[in-house]
């Protein structure tokens, strides 16, 4: 096939997505998106309505794919953590992590106690910024406006603890394989401490503004119900699924980075409706916040990076003083290091859902193949069923509740 | 001194009128509710109360083009997305001005690949570009009073 | 390795001829692509796997034989187990058939595989592009498809590649 030769797409092959009224012209076919304030993002859906009913819907992703697994192919294991970030940019900590893990895994890498609290306490504040924004962005789609302000508010605090370690406010890159980049500077756990002992007033404040709202309670009960059946069939995961009645979190099935040291509970709701998702979404804000508060009381002191000198660059201060760390050094910058030939799949928990990594390396320096599982792709899916026979208005309130991310979608 | 002077306090501004049209201009540039990727999360802390972008006179983000005076393309752009980018530039109404906010859609950043467009300039010409990845809200904000500086400058042969 | 997916891979391999390996406390389980089917109606039925986690492929070119490995990942809630099985795919036109009757979500992730890897899946029920434009030509995670790396602007070069660059009109 040359290069230049075009595709035609022809009707026929469209056909089958709408039902025969559209054909006749019984219903209307509505394009929402990809430019639409209420769809998150660049999501593009194809709705066929008959009034202001949604007869099908047909999500068209794809208008942010960027890439990122083949650019991970050309880069060192180190380099293409960087691009991890960007995939799901209101969960850039967790998806380092998950890298991370990931790469740990393959290679057989150590990390120290310390790096795997501070990840912990990392990653649930991430999660509680990422379910701010989730929040904020929800209300301001069913005609909330002020929520937006206070979650976004809250949301900074957050955002500058991580600037505080990492030097960045949302990209920061602050795990690497094998630990940290850095300690934690002076001050962080006072500021994360003042944090959380304050973070919980707030959660109230937003539920005493939404939870018993009435015209919140009407847009969200018995809308975009998903059963959970459904939900497993469709491998929906994360709150979205919880919301179905299912216990199904990766931190307590299978732990991560130590999260089997800290206590805390998983929120069930049982209607799988919009407002269920909500409720656990709030919930689980306090789960993290207890989280956070246990793995700070247990934070324990020590080196903060793994010692493998195969894998990790020795520090500042021993390059005058030993050759072998000078040669470790280069190597790793030059070159990175060597992964073995197979591959590992590593799941965590992101605040959307089961965020897995699939792994292979081919015994060099770079990875063979990165695959990411993301959540909002799989959630995603399950919208043309959860939307059917609602009106427009309550498409919006369900695309909201599963909380997608598109830089998560399209990868 | 001019006339003001000699006429006291009679509240009499003298101008010309390029300058007040351009004042009214850079006094009430409305962005387009369009985000892409990630930089859109900062655009939304921009206009969050810490950074406030209202303060500029966008406290009112319109969803449609044919609304808006200044298109922030906030986030990478895939080849995918180039069209239509284009398509909202086409239907926003003159004058109209683009920043370009971060490194993806400056130039590609990090992306140099085959989704990604290496540049928007190569689809709508650029009046700003913002640094960053994404840039902090205190940079969007400059960049767009660096806007409101060559606004400031214009006539109206511009955009005659 | 668990007892429970002891039991379980054993089966497998009885049924469908599967061969199984192990790295770093993961089973994984190669089964022949004509079996793909069967057995992840086995697993879903007999086995309690309720969900298909993720699923993917690896490009091996320039290996022509197996060309492609479809790597599918199941999750089973109620054992709390995880199953990676990966289908071997000769030549560079494979056929894979599709396991949507089974698990739904095998919808986009299949559409995913022909888009990106050029795999033809059978039976499949809307077989369309996901995520490039539908006017692509070539699948861009195949390994003998360019990255599309643009040329990096220097002072040497700067003037040779701004005159080729694409400049839009107002």
């Amino acid at each position: 096939m040359s290069s230049l030769e075009q595709i035609e797409i022809t009707t026929e092959e469209l056909r089958h997505l709408v039902s025969p009224r559209a054909i006749e012209g019984d219903t209307i076919l509505l394009n929402m998106g990809p430019q639409h304030p209420s769809t998150h993002g660049v999501l593009r859906l194809l709705l066929e309505l008959d009034g202001e009913i949604v007869v099908s819907c047909i999500p068209d992703i794809g208008y942010l794919h960027t890439g990122i697994e083949k650019s991970i192919e050309s880069k060192s294991y180190e380099k293409s953590e960087v691009m991890t970030d960007r995939l799901d940019y209101l969960n850039t900590m967790g998806n380092n992590l998950a890298y991370c893990l990931a790469v740990e895994k393959l290679v057989d890498l150590d990390v120290p106690e310390r790096a795997q609290a501070v990840r912990v306490i990392f990653a649930e504040l991430q999660r509680i910024a990422s379910h701010m924004v989730w929040l904020g962005t929800h209300m301001l789609d069913l005609g909330a406006m002020s929520v937006f302000f206070y979650t976004f508010t809250q949301r900074e605090r957050i955002l500058d603890l991580m600037e505080m370690a990492g030097g960045q406010r949302m990209m920061t890159t602050y795990f690497r394989p094998g630990g940290l980049w850095r300690d934690v500077p002076d001050g962080w756990v006072e500021g994360v401490r003042e944090l959380i002992d304050d973070l919980p007033r707030h959660f109230k404040e937003f539920e005493a503004l939404i939870s018993k709202n009435p015209i919140f309670l009407d847009r969200t009960k018995d809308i975009g119900i998903l059963s959970a059946e459904d939900g497993l069939a469709w491998g929906v995961t994360g709150s979205s699924l919880r919301g179905s009645g299912v216990d199904y979190d990766i931190r307590k099935a299978e732990p991560y980075s130590g999260y089997e040291r800290y206590e805390f509970d998983v929120p069930l709701a049982t209607e799988g409706d919009v407002y269920a998702r909500y409720w656990v979404r709030m919930k689980e804000l306090y789960e993290s916040v207890r989280i956070v508060r246990q793995a700070l009381d247990k934070l324990p002191s020590g080196p903060f990076r793994s010692n493998n000198r195969k894998f990790v660059p020795p520090p500042r201060a021993e390059l005058g003083e030993s050759m072998e760390a000078v040669i470790h050094h280069f190597k790793l910058w030059t070159e990175g290091f060597p992964a073995p030939k197979n591959s590992v799949y590593l799941p965590v928990e992101s605040p959307r859902g089961e965020l897995g990594v699939l792994l292979e390396g081919d015994g060099g320096p770079k990875p063979y193949r990165c695959y990411w599982r993301t959540p909002s792709f799989v959630n995603l899916q399950v919208l043309p069923m959860l939307s059917k026979g609602h009106y427009v208005a309550d498409l919006v309130a369900i695309i909201g509740s599963i909380d997608i991310v598109l830089g998560d979608t399209d990868r | 001194m001019g006339v003001e002077s000699k006429l006291g306090n009679l509240g009499i501004v003298t101008t010309s009128l390029e300058k007040v049209v351009n004042w009214g201009r850079t006094g009430a540039m409305w962005p387009m509710l369009f985000g892409l990727a990630c930089c859109a999360i900062e655009m939304m802390s921009s206009q969050a109360p810490q950074y406030d972008m209202s303060r500029f006179g966008m406290e009112l983000m319109r969803a449609s083009p044919r609304q808006s005076d200044l298109m922030i393309v906030a986030g990478r752009l895939s080849r995918k997305m180039a069209p239509v980018l284009r398509r909202l530039y086409d239907q926003m109404p003159a004058p109209k001005w683009v920043v370009s906010m971060g490194d993806c859609a400056s130039c590609g950043g990090v992306y140099n690949n085959y989704a990604i467009v290496q540049g928007v300039d190569e689809i709508v010409p650029v009046d700003v570009y913002v640094a960053g990845c994404p840039p902090r809200p205190e940079a969007l904000i400059h960049g767009i009073m660096t806007l409101h500086e060559k606004v400031k400058g214009e006539t109206f042969k511009d955009w005659a | 390795m668990d007892a429970q997916l002891e039991a379980i891979l054993t089966d497998l391999e009885q049924k469908f001829g599967a061969s199984q390996s192990e790295f770093r406390g993961q089973a994984k389980l190669l089964v022949a692509p004509q079996h793909i089917l069967a057995a992840a109606k086995a697993l879903r039925d007999q086995h309690g796997f309720e969900m298909l986690a993720a699923l993917s492929a690896v490009d091996y070119w320039p290996e022509r034989k197996p060309r492609f490995h479809a790597v599918y990942e199941f999750k089973s809630l109620a054992k709390n187990l995880r199953l990676e099985v990966r289908v071997p795919l000769d030549g560079d036109d494979p056929e894979l058939e599709s396991i949507t009757s089974v698990y739904p979500n095998a919808d986009w992730h299949e559409r995913e595989l022909w888009d990106m890897f050029g795999l033809r899946i059978q039976n499949h029920p809307d077989l369309r592009r996901i995520l490039m434009p539908a006017d692509w030509t070539g699948h861009p995670l195949r390994k003998d498809y360019p990255l599309g790396y643009e040329e990096v602007q220097f002072s040497f070069n700067f003037e040779e590649i701004e005159a080729r660059k694409p400049r839009p009109k107002e």
